[in-house]
């Protein structure tokens, strides 16, 4: 193993002493790593927040009538839920948190391209953030127009629309500045010898990603623009009073914020294809039918819009073009779920934590992939859009997909960014609380969405009170797993006993440099020779 | 909040150099190349925000195509030409000023640029006196006037008002930009050697202009 560093000279990055001192030593620090961490520590408290107001929403949900709360708070507390979830946590998880941290190392450099670019992302990440929340304690009230800001009613609401959609606005600046430095960053930053088919299949997924921020961000950047305007002064062009046509706005929205999915989805998949080569011990099958696969789901996501639109009003020649594109995209899912599992084939499986959360996610993840076929699909669609079953589906995917990874990656990059190491037998404690209790709630929510329950409603029939109830309780399950989660990795963060630099035997460059890594990363830039899993491939590690 | 992130943009680009001397000891990262990938990337996403525009204009030309082509005889097609003329000109200085400073004739470049920025302000200046007449004949978002109109021309009078205006915020910020290079031509840290800010507020400065190309004969030229 590399011992690129003299033990006497070592400083970490969380010990580095730069010009600022005390909480500005973080908060004006253009390093990646602490960027990254700091994002990090902002989606943490976003995902609780956000988390806490999804188990409010499912005890409200306890009882038909009022159990806790009125229609109008539930309304915004299921808004607040989705803008926080959404933009605040989702959105820049993962690229943003361990994209940020390891992008540069595993490509062998010493930063991003654009350092000072990074830290305003950062910035604007948190005034976001705020102004997001603030929304809740201004006159007008919390907004409750759904994440999706659907006008007309965003027009005619008197909530806080206006500060919570300036707020999605600089989040998306955000991130289309974050994705034009990772763009650049791995055309110009690679490491001596790396070419683009030598890369990680991490940087691949960064990679598709940072593409389809800065191709589609726009895009809802001025549709949002255009809401506020419409609010000011009433220019008519998404009003049905004064001409304008609201369909047009859904288009805009989810020309957007469908390759936002994907912008949501991609870097889980990435991390899925480091993970899983680490605990089985072999090289990646498909190395570049993954890389091909992340560059055309960025691609097709682009075309398949409008299936969020089936029922809106949009002529048969549309809907059943945008369903046969969104058929297509499940065709590069499929091919990453069948490498993925075709890695394991007769690997040599060490199932630790991070890759319990893997094969989770590949369960998760396949129930809402093949759920998603049944809303792809025309004529299912129109029986159950708007139900549980599309709220389901969309958790599987995302919460199942995304959230999943992200717990995933922290277990798996934990000793690296830190420096030490969580109690393994209390992680996987959680796993499992956490399994149960995502499957307990969600896979009700199929069911009650195919008998017709609606989403977004405060009420529900009789006949849907015993599934409801069994929902719920899989929240609370599910809340107890993530508190377990999280106060054992702070526990471990605390107390934890120091981790070696290569706990898992890992073979990407971040496993050869120290835990912590030096503010430098590499005292020296490593010249690459062979592909990121090469080593499996030789037998060189067990 | 965009004039300062974008300000914020070409400055970190140029400052990047300083930021690597600070966090890093040793390592000195200039990367020149970056930069301007970075800015095209950028302008990018400059262009699909006004092509969420474009699409809305071309969704609602074909819906209300009479009512457009009445709207927009509306508007006056000399101050309209007279613009495109001096914003065509101003990019013409804007170009001439970075081979001025190529060649070493910093006097000269400094000029050009007062000269594009001196024809941003008389653009933005035509701008005013142009929208001010229409707000006097009552042709503003949510006027009585304009509400008594056919829904076609509200919406033309609303895309007319949202995509000039956003072109005008943009102006705006583009001037500002070419301040900063001024200011810094004159402190040296932009020079002969090192002029990529200068290059990509140029590249900035053409986008700004080319689209003005596009929302001329759009809202002006077509009847």
């Amino acid at each position: 193993m590399n011992k690129s560093a003299d033990a006497s000279n070592y400083v970490s990055y969380l010990d580095y002493k730069g010009k600022h001192t005390g909480i500005w030593a973080w908060l004006l620090s253009t390093d990646h790593k602490r960027i990254g961490l700091m994002y990090l520590m902002g989606i943490i408290v976003f995902f609780t927040a956000g988390m806490t107001l999804g188990a409010l929403l499912k005890t409200e949900m306890l009882t038909a009538g009022r159990t806790i709360m009125d229609p109008q708070t539930y309304n915004a507390v299921f808004t607040l839920h989705g803008i926080i979830m959404i933009f605040l946590v989702i959105i820049p998880g993962i690229p943003a948190a361990f994209g940020n941290f390891f992008l540069p190392i595993m490509i062998g450099a010493k930063d991003v391209s654009f350092p000072r670019l990074n830290l305003l992302s950062f910035w604007l990440y948190i005034i976001g953030g705020v102004l997001a929340l603030s929304s809740l304690f201004l006159q007008g009230g919390p907004i409750d127009v759904g994440w999706s800001f659907y006008v007309p009613y965003a027009i005619r609401t008197n909530s806080n629309v206006s500060l919570a959609l300036f707020a999605a606005f600089i989040l998306g600046f955000s991130s289309i500045l974050t994705g034009l430095n990772f763009v650049t960053t791995v055309h110009r930053l690679r490491a001596p010898g790396m070419t683009f088919f030598k890369m990680p299949l991490f940087i691949w997924a960064l990679y598709s990603t940072a593409w389809i921020q800065v191709i589609a961000t726009p895009v809802v950047g001025i549709t949002i623009v255009l809401v506020i305007l419409e609010r000011m002064f009433g220019i008519g062009i998404f009003d049905p009073a004064l001409g304008g046509d609201p369909i047009l706005f859904q288009h805009l929205f989810w020309i957007y914020s469908h390759p936002a999915v994907y912008i949501m989805i991609l870097p889980a998949m990435g991390v899925v294809s480091e993970i899983i080569p680490t605990f089985t011990k072999r090289e990646i099958f498909g190395y570049k039918a993954i890389a091909y696969s992340s560059l055309s789901i960025a691609f097709i996501g682009y075309f398949v819009w409008a299936h969020h639109m089936f029922t809106s009003g949009m002529s048969d020649i549309a809907r059943a073009v945008f369903s046969l594109f969104t058929f297509l995209v499940a065709i590069p899912s499929g091919v990453k779920v069948f490498n993925w599992v075709a890695t394991m084939y007769k690997g040599s499986i060490d199932a630790k934590v991070p890759f319990l959360f893997v094969a989770m996610f590949i369960v998760l993840f396949s129930i809402g992939g093949l759920t998603g076929l049944v809303l792809g699909n025309l004529a299912t669609d129109i029986h159950v859009h708007g139900t549980y079953f599309v709220v389901a589906h969309f958790h599987y995917v995302m919460f199942g997909g995304t959230v999943m990874i992200l717990f995933a990656a922290l277990h798996y990059w934990f000793p690296k960014m830190f420096g030490k190491m969580y109690n393994e037998k209390i992680a996987k404690f959680a796993l499992v609380f956490i399994f149960i209790g995502f499957n307990t709630m969600y896979f009700t929510m199929f069911i009650l969405g195919y008998q017709g329950m609606p989403r977004r409603y405060w009420d529900y029939l009789p006949e849907f009170h015993n599934l409801q109830f069994i929902s719920a309780i899989g929240a609370f399950i599910m809340v107890t797993g993530f508190l377990i989660l999280i106060f054992n990795l702070l526990h471990g963060l605390l107390k934890g006993p120091k981790a070696e630099q290569n706990p898992w035997g890992g073979v990407t460059l971040e496993w050869t440099v120290p835990s912590p890594p030096t503010i430098e990363n590499f005292d020296e830039i490593p010249v690459i020779e062979h592909g990121p899993y090469h080593i499996y491939k030789e037998g060189q590690i067990k | 909040m965009s004039s300062n992130a974008e300000l914020e943009l070409t400055q970190n680009e140029m400052q990047e150099v300083e930021a690597s001397h600070h966090e890093h000891t040793e390592h000195v990262h200039r990367d020149d190349f970056a930069s301007k990938m970075g800015m095209w990337l950028f302008l990018l996403t400059e262009l699909l925000l006004f092509g969420g525009l474009f699409i809305l204009y071309m969704a609602y030309r074909f819906q209300y195509s009479h009512d457009f082509h009445i709207a927009a005889k509306e508007l006056n097609v000399g101050v309209g030409t007279l613009n495109t003329i001096i914003l065509l000109t101003s990019s013409l200085s804007m170009a001439l000023s970075i081979i001025a400073l190529q060649k070493g004739k910093k006097n000269l470049s400094i000029n050009l640029l007062w000269s594009t920025v001196g024809l941003a302000g008389f653009f933005m200046v035509n701008k005013f006196f142009e929208w001010s007449a229409k707000f006097a004949h009552g042709l503003y978002p949510g006027s009585a006037h304009l509400l008594e109109k056919e829904k076609g021309e509200i919406i033309f009078y609303g895309m007319y008002f949202t995509m000039t205006g956003l072109h005008g915020l943009h102006v705006l910020i583009g001037m500002a930009l070419i301040l900063v290079v001024i200011y810094r031509i004159k402190s040296g840290t932009i020079n002969a050697d090192k002029y990529i800010v200068m290059e990509n507020s140029g590249l900035y400065w053409h986008l700004v202009d080319l689209i003005w190309i596009f929302l001329f004969p759009l809202f002006y030229l077509i009847h």
